[in-house]
């Protein structure tokens, strides 16, 4: 699994509540048996004006000129900022892996759907949760840039769950331990489950006893 | 101590550790298996050297990217015209073959949407953990059963260890009492409480549906309701246990036989919350008060009764909420005070995980009896959920209902619920669907889609546009 310890890039606005994942990357995509190779069609109803096809070559399609990934200031953006319930929808992990692929490694956001939260720790994405108040005044602080030649470079940091903004202040973030300990060591959560094998057979032995049909063979 | 909730009672008997910051590992029962989200989740296990823990517990049918058309389907896999899709169906049978993971080929009879198959075939049952690397997993909570949705890494997590490794969710109970008025079904209820709520409502919670309404439902009716639990942000959804439950059970292939059967009835009886359980948050809705639902927007949120009108975004103050709504009426080439009966469709689609059991396309025929597809629908499909409730239709005659009234009649799959197979929408079409997504391009490209009951996407074939299946 990818690892996240510092983050330093620019910030992009994705401002609208709701965004789920068939905006994040469209069903078309989810042909592919490949996890890697997304990024060209993150957004790709809002990037560009056409509809676009798996396996095209995106690098001559008409680009949405209103779109922020698509305008200069947030070319190489790495972190997202978001608005309520970011990721929701189909349980597709296609979504983390074109933000991933495309060089997002960070969102902002004052809540996130469940099951793309979690995928989004599974691909070296961190998902932060701030006030709804905190987002906003992010939000203003990120358009005020607009009007400057500064870009809204974050450095976010999970060891010490801070983001420091542009203007000096730091702002604090929570994440489960537990997560933030396998995001931070980039660690296989397979293999460390495994570690608690004999606690897995000892509760199939138990349970085998309790509710033998759960394991007749449906083979 | 307070009693048990029937969430409480599924994840207690699941648990196998409990980590210190609260985190778990919980014991999966089943995992279900579609083409999409398990190819790279094989690829891991072969990257890794490792083998599932029990195979036995997995189950796999191919059905997002199944063709629907009765030429094409005829081929099987090989006649699979989308050179991707063919690859991605025939890379589910190559792994499941290598693994030997017991899979429901395309044209097996039981083949179907995973969603519907696993609850009519027996392979999912009250009282298990389900997962599947897809969000409307939560359908088989109408069984009585903890069933959720998961991503690719999980799939690959739990193939690997029978575990999933998450934290306990809180409990929200929705109460739905009185009686549901005529011509208002389990989809009306389930898009009014999303309404209620909100398409977040249920973040970080399980909801239980309870009631009187909830209650007297069928198992099909049931489902239909957990399976939008989703739709209102809540990974799982759930129903108690009861007689309707148990007889729906009762004989299915893959349940338990004769003293086991015995033996698991009794289990299963435990299997709904304790009077005196406590939820973190209990929601209420009366069933006389909830009329036949359309929705308008761009998420199951924006959902109003047929008698409604299209929202007006100068009247919102939020200023969130205005610009999603303005967004939306752009999207949907709706204007504010428009009737919602006045919306001209040119598609139909009644089918899904959400509806297209056989009480669903019961519900359906029943409407179109007779009648005609109106001019101006240029398209209307009926896909039923799997090869058996399709030969269910066809020996109760529904399908020359259909072909006579002028809607297709097709082989099972996922369909253009999510348009992966050649099933979609053209751009800037309105469709009455009975699916569970209005996102945008949800079911193709610029596609605008009006999530209904199966009752009113029929009425909706005919009259050509939205009407009250009351009056019908």
């Amino acid at each position: 699994m990818k690892s996240f310890t510092v983050l330093k890039g620019i910030a992009a606005p994705m401002d609208r509540a709701n965004v789920d994942t068939d905006l994040i990357i469209p069903k078309q995509f989810l042909k592919s048996i490949q996890r890697s190779g997304f990024g060209p069609n993150l957004f790709d109803g809002l990037r560009y004006l056409d509809e676009g096809q798996p396996g095209q070559d995106c690098s001559n399609r008409p680009l949405n000129p209103d779109f922020p990934l698509n305008q200069p200031r947030y070319k190489g953006a790495s972190v997202l900022l978001a608005r309520e319930n970011f990721g929701c929808g189909s349980s597709r992990e296609h979504a983390p892996w074109a933000l991933e692929d495309f060089g997002i490694n960070c969102i902002i956001a004052p809540s996130y759907a469940d099951i793309f939260y979690n995928n989004c720790f599974k691909n070296g994405v961190l998902p932060i949760e701030l006030d709804a108040a905190i987002v906003d005044r992010l939000f203003v602080e990120l358009y005020a840039s607009e009007e400057t030649s500064e870009a809204f470079e974050l450095t976010v940091d999970l060891a010490s769950q801070t983001i420091q903004t542009p203007s000096g202040e730091t702002i604090h973030f929570e994440v489960d331990e537990f997560r933030k300990h396998c995001l931070l060591n980039g660690l296989d959560d397979i293999g460390l489950t495994l570690e608690s094998a004999d606690a897995i057979r000892a509760y199939e032995q138990k349970r085998r006893e309790q509710a033998p049909w759960l394991f007749d063979v449906i083979g | 101590m307070a009693g048990q909730t029937l969430y409480d009672k599924l994840w207690q008997s699941h648990l196998v550790k409990e980590r210190d910051d609260g985190s778990a590992l919980i014991y999966i029962d089943r995992q279900l298996i579609h083409e999409v989200t398990s190819p790279q989740a094989f690829e891991g296990l072969r990257i890794a050297n490792r083998q599932p823990w029990r195979v036995d517990a997995n189950f796999a049918v191919p059905d997002h990217n199944v063709p629907t058309e009765t030429h094409e389907r005829s081929g099987g896999v090989a006649g699979i015209t989308d050179e991707v899709s063919r690859l991605q169906v025939q890379t589910l049978d190559e792994n499941c073959r290598d693994f030997d993971i017991l899979e429901f080929h395309i044209n097996d009879v039981r083949q179907g949407i995973v969603h519907v198959v696993g609850p009519e075939q027996g392979v999912t049952l009250p009282g298990m953990t389900i997962v599947c690397g897809d969000s409307h997993t939560s359908t088989h909570g109408a069984l009585g059963a903890m069933a959720q949705g998961i991503g690719t890494s999980d799939v690959e997590h739990v193939m690997a260890t029978q575990c999933l490794s998450q934290q306990k969710m809180k409990n929200m109970l929705v109460r739905i009492d009185g009686q549901l008025r005529a011509g208002v079904t389990a989809k009306d209820v389930v898009l009014a409480v999303i309404g209620k709520i909100g398409t977040a409502g249920g973040t970080h919670h399980a909801i239980e549906f309870g009631g009187e309404v909830v209650r007297s439902l069928s198992m099909e009716g049931r489902m239909t309701v957990c399976n939008m639990a989703i739709e209102a942000g809540a990974r799982v959804g759930l129903i108690a246990v009861d007689d309707t439950t148990i007889e729906y059970v009762k004989g299915r292939p893959y349940a338990p036989q004769g003293a086991m059967w015995d033996q698991a009835v009794t289990a299963w009886r435990e299997l709904h919350s304790d009077d005196d359980a406590h939820f973190d948050r209990v929601v209420e809705l009366r069933g006389e008060d909830i009329l036949p639902q359309v929705t308008w927007g761009t998420s199951p949120e924006m959902v109003l009764p047929v008698s409604g009108v299209i929202p007006d975004p100068a009247t919102i103050d939020d200023a969130g909420k205005r610009a999603a709504t303005e967004r939306a009426l752009d999207y949907m080439g709706l204007q504010a005070g428009m009737s919602i009966t006045d919306i001209k469709l040119d598609a139909v689609f009644i089918g899904s995980c959400t509806n297209s059991r056989i009480e669903d396309l019961r519900a359906a025929a029943e409407v179109v009896k007779g009648k005609k597809v109106a001019a101006n629908v240029k398209r209307a499909l009926v896909v039923p959920g799997s090869g058996q409730v399709k030969q269910q239709a066809e020996a109760e005659g529904l399908d020359k209902i259909f072909i006579e009234a002028g809607l297709e009649w097709r082989e099972p799959g996922c369909s253009m619920c999510l348009a992966m197979n050649s099933d979609k929408l053209g751009d800037g079409e309105h469709c009455a669907s009975t699916s569970n997504r209005n996102f945008e391009g949800r079911q193709g490209f610029g596609g605008r889609t009006h999530l209904v009951s199966p009752a009113m996407a029929a009425a909706a074939s005919v009259a050509g546009h939205f009407v009250d299946v009351r009056d019908w």
